[in-house]
This record gives structure tokens, C-alpha cells and sequence, in this order.
């Protein structure tokens, strides 16, 4: 099939960046969405030009690294899936493509559609982690885990920290992404020492970051290719009232 | 104090504001509809809630300090908000958010644009429609002012999109304030963002009956 692309190019950080239109011609519906843009990149290197310059890894859907806004939705708003897992099956020959990087104050856009989310990592190093003295190898029982808990905190930890729910939310919030951390830790024994410091720590580095406030759109749910549930935003605001306390 | 500054924290003094202003809406209707008894109803419910005015004048401060905060937090989450996303996206299409949620703070502001009006005609007698004087027991006539006012038809007409800002505000705001107290899960979820919906509507419906039955002139002088 033949499609019409609209790429955010921009040169870099400071530059300014505009749609510019490419023609794909030729895509084969087995193709990843990734692979397809592989294809007209090879097409721009030989005729000289810059190929379009997009974030990828694993191409498993695992990674979290694929990061594009397609026709208005993050990963393309195939439900739980990430762009490299997207396939051009679901697209129609003729169809015209909207191609954009994240978009927020929080994710400055380095080149074309890769953003820079290390802010993502400064939330992660205020409280993400669990303290805990290092020794000799402890038992794997020593501390037991409800059934419950473990599947509840494995649910929030399919979080793979693409993003999505940042450049979905209309607050460029990163509420999403901070509740699954907390929640995850708050979730497990090991984790629930620090959980009242945790929540404080890692809300005030999402603020400092410049992430936005939720206002409860649920957007991010929607958007999240890991299909992390909005509950946990419920359990970040519980354990946050809980931090009040102490 | 963390809470003042915090995301979270202005956040949950949002909801409890929230479900303060909810609280009231709910006993102002349940006042408001002594109107459908008549003169009687609502001339001596009005006389009955006046008679201490320390307590009048407690519970309206209460309110505005509830109110003041509601609207300074979000005319300053919302500019927050509005900064963090540059909404520079060529195409956006969103999946779950809806015209209430991303307009909150127009409904919001309107709401509060409403109140004002509301305050200066019934409450201070500012406005040219408002008929002030007593009735045959030698109460301030509620009945008649009421009556008299919604008898224009571009009054009632304004009460009523008024009321449907609130329903759109409510009806965000009914299943947000549950979130962010975290009274919520999996399975709530989608049943409070329904029950919000409906318990506002009926709310609507229930404000814009009286100057609908008024203008309809099944409610006479």
C-alpha cells in the first residue's frame, strides 16, 4: 500500500521544527510501523537527505523506547501496544499519517521525534527503590508476599516507562507513571518501610520535573500500551493522605 | 506546609472543597423546592433560616473560604497544567477525556459567575427584578420576589444554563473528588464515572425545575 506521512522534523533541541511530507510507497501490511519507517529513512539516506531520527530498542514491545505520537494518539491507539508492536495492517492504502514526538513542557524534543525523558528518571531516583543492607543471600521466603500482593504490585510494575500517559495526558502529567512505582513498592512488604518518604519524594520530583497536575482525564489509561490501570493513581492519593499522617 | 505546595496535597484540598460546595448544592435543593408548597413553604423556611444570623453569617463565611480555596487552586492547577503541556500537537485526538473534564475550569468559572449574579439578586436585592416586601404573616416574601424574577423568561433562561455549567462540572467533578480521595478501584471506576453523571444530571433537572415550572406557569402569584 501506499501511504502519505507527515514527520515532526526538527534539527534539534533549540531549532524549530515543522511537519514535513513523505510519500511510503510500496508498505507491506506485515510490515512494524518501525520497519516501515526504516524503509523511507533508507529511501532519504540515499537521496541524500536526513533520515527522520526516532527512539527504538527491542522492537519486543518491552523496551519502552519507541515514542511516537501517530494520528493524534501515543503508539497509535492500537490498545496495548507500543509503536514497534504496531503493524501497517491497520492501516488503509491512501491513508495519511500524522507523525509527532511527545509532546511536553517535561520531554524537551532533542531531534525529529526523539524527546528526552530523563525527567522520568529523576522521579524514579526520589524514591523508586527499596533500602535495604547488602550480606550475605537471603532466603527467598524470608519475607512472605500475599498471592494478592504480589499480582497487585506485578500488574503496576508492567510499567515500562515509555511515556505515553506524559504525552497523552492534556496536563502533561506523569501521574500515571509515578502511582505505578509507588503503588508497585507500596504494594510489598519490602517496600512499605519508606512508602510515607516515597510518595512525598517522588510527587515533588514529578512537580520539580515539570510535569503537570491529574485532574483525573484518565487519558493516560487509555493511551498506556501496558494498559496500567487509573486505580493506581487511587492508591498513589491513599498512601499520599497515609504520608499526612506521620 | 508540604500539603500547600504539593500536587497531590492541593489536589485532595480540591475534592474536599468539592464535596463541601456538593454538600451545600444538596440542602440548598432540598430549601429551594419548599417553593412547590407555596407562599407558606418557602416564606417561612426563609424566615426559620434567618432567625440566627450568627449562625447564618458562620455558615456563609464557611462557604466562601470553601469556595476561595476551590477556585484559587484551580485557576492555579489548571495555569500549572496549561504550562506543562505546550499543546503543540498538529493532531490530538483524545481517547477518554470528555468536554466536562478538559473544561472544568470554564464551567467552573461560569459556576462561580452564576453565584455572583445568584448573591446579588436574592441575597442582596441588587438587580431591577427583585420585588422586595412582606407577606400576609409579615415575612420577607421569598414566594413573591422568586416568582416575579423567574416569571422573565431570560432569568430563567439563565438559571437554567446555569445549571446545566454545574451538571458539566459536576459531572467530572462527582467521580474526580472519589479519585483523589482514592476511595476508588478497578472496579468502581467506571460505576462512579456513571453515578456521576446520572446523580448530576437529576441535580440539574432538579434546580431547573423550579424556574421551569415557574415560567410554565403552573407556579402563580
Amino acid at each position: 500500500m501506499n501511504l502519505t506521512l507527515h514527520v515532526w522534523r526538527q534539527s534539534g533541541p533549540k531549532a524549530p521544527g515543522k511537519l514535513e511530507q513523505y510519500e511510503a510507497k510500496n508498505v507491506s501490511p506485515d510490515q512494524s510501523f518501525l520497519e516501515m519507517l526504516d524503509e523511507v529513512n533508507e529511501h532519504l539516506i540515499k537521496e541524500g537527505k536526513d533520515p527522520i531520527a526516532f527512539d527504538h530498542d527491542c522492537r519486543e514491545g518491552i523496551c519502552g523506547m519507541c515514542s511516537q505520537v501517530i494520528n493524534g494518539v501515543p503508539h497509535g491507539g492500537q490498545e496495548r501496544t507500543t509503536v514497534c508492536q504496531l503493524h501497517m495492517r491497520r492501516f488503509n492504502d491512501g491513508d495519511t499519517i500524522y507523525i509527532e514526538p511527545w509532546r511536553a513542557l517535561a520531554f524537551p524534543i532533542q531531534k525529529d521525534l526523539i524527546v528526552d525523558r530523563s525527567n522520568l528518571e529523576k522521579i524514579m531516583q526520589a524514591g523508586g527503590y527499596t533500602s535495604c543492607h547488602t550480606g550475605g543471600v537471603a532466603d527467598g521466603n524470608a519475607i512472605l508476599v500475599p498471592k494478592v500482593a504480589a499480582d497487585y504490585a506485578m500488574d503496576a510494575a508492567e510499567c515500562i516507562g515509555c511515556g505515553a500517559c506524559v504525552a497523552a495526558c492534556p496536563n502533561g502529567s506523569a501521574m500515571l507513571y509515578t502511582s505505578a512505582k509507588v503503588a508497585q513498592l507500596a504494594a510489598l512488604p519490602q517496600g512499605q518501610a519508606e512508602a510515607a518518604e516515597r510518595v512525598c519524594a517522588m510527587t515533588e520530583a514529578m512537580q520539580e520535573a515539570g510535569f503537570g497536575n491529574c485532574s483525573n482525564h484518565y487519558e493516560c489509561q487509555a493511551a498506556c500500551p501496558k494498559g496500567i490501570n487509573v486505580k493506581f493513581i487511587a492508591k498513589l492519593n491513599r498512601e499520599y493522605q497515609k504520608a499526612l499522617f506521620k | 506546609m508540604r500539603i500547600l505546595s504539593s500536587s497531590v496535597g492541593r489536589k485532595i484540598l480540591m475534592s474536599i472543597t468539592g464535596q463541601l460546595l456538593i454538600i451545600f448544592i444538596l440542602i440548598h435543593l432540598i430549601g429551594n423546592s419548599t417553593i412547590f408548597f407555596g407562599p407558606n413553604g418557602i416564606n417561612a423556611y426563609a424566615e426559620h433560616l434567618h432567625s440566627l444570623p450568627p449562625l447564618v453569617w458562620a455558615f456563609r463565611l464557611f462557604m466562601l473560604a470553601a469556595i476561595a480555596v476551590h477556585i484559587c487552586y484551580g485557576v492555579t492547577l489548571t495555569l500549572e497544567n496549561k504550562a506543562a503541556n505546550p499543546g503543540a500537537y498538529a493532531v490530538k485526538r483524545n481517547l477518554k477525556a470528555s468536554f466536562a473534564s478538559e473544561n472544568m475550569i470554564w464551567t467552573g468559572l461560569l459556576v462561580a459567575a452564576f453565584i455572583i449574579y445568584h448573591l446579588l439578586q436574592f441575597t442582596i436585592h441588587g438587580t431591577p427584578d427583585v420585588v422586595v416586601g412582606l407577606d400576609s404573616a409579615n415575612r420577607p416574601d421569598v414566594f413573591r420576589m422568586v416568582v416575579t424574577s423567574f416569571g422573565n423568561g431570560l432569568i430563567a433562561l439563565a438559571y437554567m444554563f446555569a445549571m446545566l455549567m454545574l451538571f458539566l462540572h459536576l459531572s467530572h467533578g462527582i467521580p474526580s473528588f472519589l479519585q483523589t480521595m482514592g476511595w476508588n478501584n478497578e472496579k468502581t471506576i467506571p460505576a462512579f464515572g456513571t453515578g456521576g453523571k446520572v446523580i448530576s444530571a437529576l441535580l440539574m433537572l432538579a434546580y431547573i425545575s423550579i424556574p421551569a415550572v415557574i415560567l410554565a406557569g403552573l407556579l402563580k402569584l
